[in-house]
């Protein structure tokens, strides 16, 4: 029972972890239907940006803060540049620029930071919460963090206008223009809000798995899996996902006798393609209706 | 074409020029990448990439080089090193190695690192009898004599290391009980069958831990590690897993013997991530003399080796083990090159390279020697034990050899 509770905490600490990032997953989705193969390097690439401003010698807030804006502005930036022009280019061309983006920033930071793993500080501290070990500090302020993310987004999107608008941008660009909407707008706004959001998953997750150009390339695959579960159009979704991912994955790996160790991975993926099969647009997600 | 035909006119001249002097080169034998002015070494090394950080083993060895041309050349002939970039992808290797084999006519190839890519190139290799020598990485496959008699390894194997960490706990913690975290493939592998064979079944392994390169940490493996009851960790993981264990196992409140693989007892790049205090009382084993550890301040090897960084690599990092690695390795290479006088075929270097007795090196520790054989593919065999103080490595104990059955 004791060794069943630890796994299935630390499984929430890790599922918490993808949760942050499902969480910018679902965000650029929300604003552009594509998922966003380059979304784990740049947060990445923002959690450099925080540890090198403490680096020069900036407080943590300080530091937080400003890799937070700075991803959003260059979020922006990426979408004006880089996206903007081939807007109405095929799927295909979308995909094949994500994963230049990917190589890209995970070069560019290796180049400028090295490869080496790099301790990154934690506001919370590390200190275990009750005693044994169970969850530690930092972990309940992740787990803190990403839940106010989710609360804040859940604000935007159901009662802000400028979330409204970013919904009705995403669902039907061309009706929501006719209602006075500027679309290009919403869709650049939707970059710099999933950039930022990343900016902070990263400065999250980073005291756990340390910070190297690396640290997202795994992490990334199990943000996807549980923005899916969850459904891509739900924020709670998507957190519920990426707590489920982790925890299942925990337990398969300690409970399933032979293959459960060596196939942790697998077996929380196998449940998702489960859950897709009964629920194909994930738990809590809308059924996305085409009219053709 | 342009160059074809440069190449023709290359070795016309070469063949006149060995026509010329035929007679008093009489004793004196060449295969392709040797001459009487010249020795052609290749080298494959990751300058780029994610495991960039090793290039500065190739750098190293080739400013060793220079200091052997400036001082005169091994047998009067001048050391010509040619280093090319993999990035640390297999496929990449094999382009490169077939380059310096086919292209440059290189001698031989030397310290191409990395375990996937030195796998990649050991059939081409021994199909072309070119040998690979003393190749960077530290999987126990290398010294296999009988089926790849031109692949050498040179560190300590991965299954010689695990020995002597058997050989500890028998005598320090016969009563203990081992948890084991590794990475699941040939790495890890070849680590936990050093174990199991080194114990010969004298101490029990209560739980076995994989992770996978994908798992974005390693927490719930330490914890099943903890929950199995044992006392005794031995953390076989590259530097970023073995830095989460260290950190996770502090966390837990838990105080097993830490047994720490080579790979990952970098300080810089593991100790310090996972936090001094954490890591503080963690075992593992060194070969080479750390250049950072004071108590080599005075000694005469440690002097000379800062010299030559000095000299011939000053850019190059004096607190990294890397740098001493490469610096071994060369001289390691200069020996055999000495040794095979004239007769620079490849199977007469191959042949040197497995008749080594006894080499003692600057950077090796005390007493460590270099001993190779017809059938003992494994140059360097002895390490001794270490423990982290919190600040830095102590050395303690004896210098231990972990001979593997070959």
């Amino acid at each position: 029972m004791d060794l069943f509770l630890h796994q299935a905490l630390a499984g929430l600490a890790t599922g918490s972890i993808y949760a942050c990032l499902a969480l910018a997953i679902v965000m650029i989705y929300a604003a552009i239907n594509h998922l966003n193969f380059a979304q784990g390097e740049m947060a990445m690439f923002s959690t450099f940006i925080a540890w090198q401003l403490m680096q020069w010698g900036a407080p943590y807030l300080l530091a937080f803060v400003g890799a937070a804006a700075f991803s959003f502005v260059a979020g922006i930036a990426v979408e004006r540049v880089l996206f903007r022009p081939i807007h109405k280019a095929p799927v295909l061309s979308h995909i094949v620029l994500f994963i230049a983006l990917f190589a890209i920033l995970n070069s560019l930071a290796g180049f400028i930071w090295d490869y080496n793993v790099k301790s990154f500080p934690t506001p919370f501290g590390s200190r275990s919460l009750f005693g044994n070990g169970l969850v530690s500090s930092h972990d309940a302020g992740m787990m803190g963090v990403a839940f106010t993310m989710l609360v804040l987004l859940y604000v935007f999107f159901r009662h802000t206008r400028i979330g409204l608008a970013m919904r009705a941008a995403a669902a039907n660009p061309e009706s929501a223009r006719l209602a006075g909407v500027r679309v290009g707008r919403m869709i650049s706004l939707g970059w710099g809000m999933a950039a930022a959001i990343g900016a902070v998953a990263g400065i999250m997750i980073a005291p756990v798995v340390f910070l190297d150009p690396n640290m997202m390339t795994s992490i990334l695959v199990y943000g996807f899996a549980g923005a899916v579960v969850g459904g891509l159009t739900s924020p709670g979704g998507a957190v519920f996902g990426g707590l489920a991912v982790g925890i299942i994955e925990n337990l398969a790996g300690t409970y399933i006798p032979y293959v459960g160790r060596e196939l942790r991975l697998t077996i929380a993926l196998f449940i998702i393609v489960a859950v897709l099969t009964a629920k194909p647009s994930g738990l809590f997600g809308r059924a996305i209706v085409t009219r053709v | 074409m342009r160059n074809d035909r440069h190449w023709l006119m290359v070795a016309a001249a070469m063949a006149i020029a060995a026509l010329a002097t035929a007679p008093a080169a009489a004793q004196k034998k060449y295969d392709p990448g040797a001459s009487d002015s010249e020795i052609k070494i290749g080298n494959i090394m990751p300058y780029s990439g994610p495991a960039s950080a090793y290039g500065e083993i190739g750098k190293t060895e080739a400013a060793y080089f220079r200091k052997v041309n400036d001082e005169g050349g091994v047998n009067g002939r001048k050391i010509n090193f040619i280093s090319y970039d993999d990035a640390y992808s297999p496929p990449k290797t094999v382009e490169q190695a077939r380059k310096l084999v086919e292209s440059d006519e290189v001698l031989l190839i030397f310290q191409s690192l990395g375990t996937p890519s030195n796998t990649a190139i050991q059939r081409y290799m021994n199909a072309k009898k070119v040998p690979q020598l003393f190749v960077a990485t530290g999987a126990t496959k290398w010294n296999d004599p009988k089926h790849f008699p031109w692949t050498m390894g040179w560190q300590p194997s991965y299954q010689s290391e695990a020995h002597i960490y058997a050989q500890y706990l028998l005598k320090n913690h016969p009563q203990g009980k081992i948890g084991v975290l590794y990475q699941n493939d040939d790495y890890g592998k070849d680590y936990l069958k050093g174990l199991k064979d080194g114990l010969k079944g004298n101490m029990p392994i209560v739980a076995e831990a994989p992770y996978e390169t994908t798992d974005p940490t390693v927490d719930s493996q330490v914890i099943n590690l903890k929950a199995s009851g044992a006392d005794i960790v031995f953390n076989v993981a590259t530097p970023k897993f073995a830095a989460q264990a260290i950190k996770k196992i502090a966390e837990l409140g838990w105080k097993p013997v830490h047994l720490l693989n080579n790979v990952s007892n970098s300080v810089g790049s593991v100790l310090k991530p996972a936090g001094f205090d954490n890591a503080a009382g963690v075992l593992s084993t060194a070969y080479m003399k750390d250049p950072t550890d004071p108590t080599w301040k005075d000694d005469p090897g440690y002097k000379k080796w800062s010299a030559f960084m000095d000299k011939y690599y000053p850019d190059g990092d004096k607190t990294s083990t890397f740098t001493v690695y490469g610096y071994l390795a060369a001289q390691t290479l200069v020996a055999v090159l000495k040794q095979s006088g004239d007769n620079l075929t490849r199977e007469n270097v191959m042949k040197q390279a497995a008749s080594l007795k006894g080499l003692e090196f600057d950077m090796l520790l005390p007493g460590s020697r270099i001993n190779t054989g017809p059938n003992d593919f494994a140059p360097l065999k002895q390490m001794q034990m270490e423990r982290f103080n919190g600040e830095r490595w102590e050395l303690f104990g004896p210098l231990m050899s972990g001979e593997v059955g070959g």
